[in-house]
């Protein structure tokens, strides 16, 4: 018999590895993630605030351990972060033609190329799920710094994506 | 959701919270109006729209289900023991130095004489940070549940009597700390972490330097830090926070070395 608290926590797996795996951009990563965010959770479970959406505050767990794994790899060097285009299409979902495909792996290669902190601001919104204010407090960040970085996010990817189909489109 | 209320004209944040589904339905028909007036934001809009439907396509619904209908949250993980340790022994530390103070004149005013330590300082304690933070299964050599043992082993060998400060009312709490090398000069890490599980590194090297320092922020690839110097030693905050947080608590410790 689960709890209230496990069972929110339950619901939220799933959205939560989805966000781990669009920040780590690997499947292993993304579940010793959620482990991880799962069982510090469970041990912290105190801090939650029963009135407010359980969602958040589990991405901020998630964020934090996802920040000094990543950092740690990008650090040591031991771990490569992997945009390999060749890698990325064994991971895609089945898509239904060739050029579905194509394009999901040019947007997997345009993600990987933003900065972190654009990159995150932009997940933890659109994969994440979380409206703006709430993820300025999973990020620790103003409001206005969100809108910025994601409205930076979206430019980018654009001027990306602009290039890479080689077209001289002008981007504001 | 009534995320951007539209009051009079319609903004960049309008049409953002607009592709997001953050609008309610009467400002989403008021973006759409506009947007047919306007069609070159049109095209931008739908090109976001796409970003968006390409990143929801990318990470299936369905593996993320796959994936986590297997962990056990039955996981039991309180630890009452350690953790009535740690209140006892939470008492009694409090890093860093005694007759630190006594140096210690108007913060604010003092240039940094020698700027090059300061970044090898700086630049040392974002490496520990970086490098043990990270750490799940080790993350420091003596734990908090050893306070008491840590900060006498860290004094001895920094030969400078440590206390390791009470970051509570900052949110943080000692996860425990380490012994490092800095030059051919040992040094000390402190790591604190708060309820999210973020964590900070608080660290403390022999300055070699008369000269005192003021508070120098710094921010470098999403890490902040505060670096100071006093008499004896010289300090260096790393986290991954914004500017005002790091510095109220480098001011909370620096106020536990008076």
């Amino acid at each position: 018999m689960m709890n209230k608290f496990q069972l929110e926590l339950k619901k939220s797996l799933p959205d939560l590895w989805r966000y781990a795996f669009a920040l780590s951009r690997d499947r292993t990563n993304a579940d010793d993630i959620v482990q991880d965010c799962a069982e510090r959770a469970v041990r912290k479970r105190d801090q939650w605030q029963r009135d407010r959406p359980i969602k958040p505050w589990l991405m901020t767990i998630l964020l934090n351990i996802y920040r000094n794994q990543y950092r740690r790899d990008t650090y040591l060097r031991l771990v490569p972060i992997d945009d390999d285009q060749s890698k990325l299409h064994e991971r895609l979902p089945a898509p239904s033609s060739e050029q579905d495909r194509i394009e999901l792996a040019a947007t997997a290669h345009a993600i990987n190329q933003l900065p972190p902190e654009q990159r995150e601001a932009l997940l933890t919104v659109v994969v994440g799920g979380l409206d703006y204010g709430e993820a300025a407090k999973t990020l620790d960040i103003p409001r206005g710094t969100v809108m910025s970085r994601i409205s930076r996010a979206r430019a980018r990817l654009r001027q990306i994506r602009a290039l890479e189909n080689g077209s001289v489109r002008r981007i504001k | 959701m009534s995320e951007e209320h539209i009051k009079n004209e319609i903004t960049e944040a309008h049409l953002h919270a607009y592709v997001d589904g953050l609008l309610s339905q009467a400002d989403a028909s008021k973006v759409s109006d506009y947007l047919i007036q306007n069609p070159e934001k049109a095209d931008e809009v739908a090109d976001w729209a796409a970003q968006n439907k390409m990143l929801d396509n990318l990470f299936s619904h369905e593996e993320a289900e796959l994936r986590t209908q297997d962990i056990d949250l039955s996981i039991s993980v309180d630890r009452p023991a350690v953790f009535a340790k740690f209140l006892r022994v939470a008492a009694m530390i409090a890093i860093v130095v005694a007759g630190v103070a006594s140096g210690w004149v108007a913060r604010g005013t003092m240039p940094v004489q020698n700027v090059s330590l300061q970044v090898a300082t700086v630049q040392n304690a974002r490496a520990a940070h970086v490098l043990y933070t990270s750490e799940v299964l080790h993350p420091v050599d003596v734990g908090a549940d050893q306070a008491a043992h840590l900060v006498d082993w860290l004094s001895s060998r920094l030969d400078t009597k440590l206390i390791a400060p009470d970051l509570s009312s900052s949110g943080f709490s000692l996860v425990g700390g380490r012994l490092l090398p800095s030059g051919d000069n040992p040094a000390a890490q402190f790591m604190y972490e708060n309820g999210a599980g973020q964590r900070l590194t608080v660290y403390a090297s022999p300055g070699n330097e008369e000269k005192l320092a003021s508070f120098q922020f710094e921010k470098w690839d999403g890490f902040s830090s505060v670096y100071w110097r006093d008499q004896n030693l010289q300090y260096a905050i790393v986290g991954e926070m914004e500017r005002e947080q790091l510095i109220a608590i480098a001011t909370n410790v620096y106020r536990q070395l008076i």
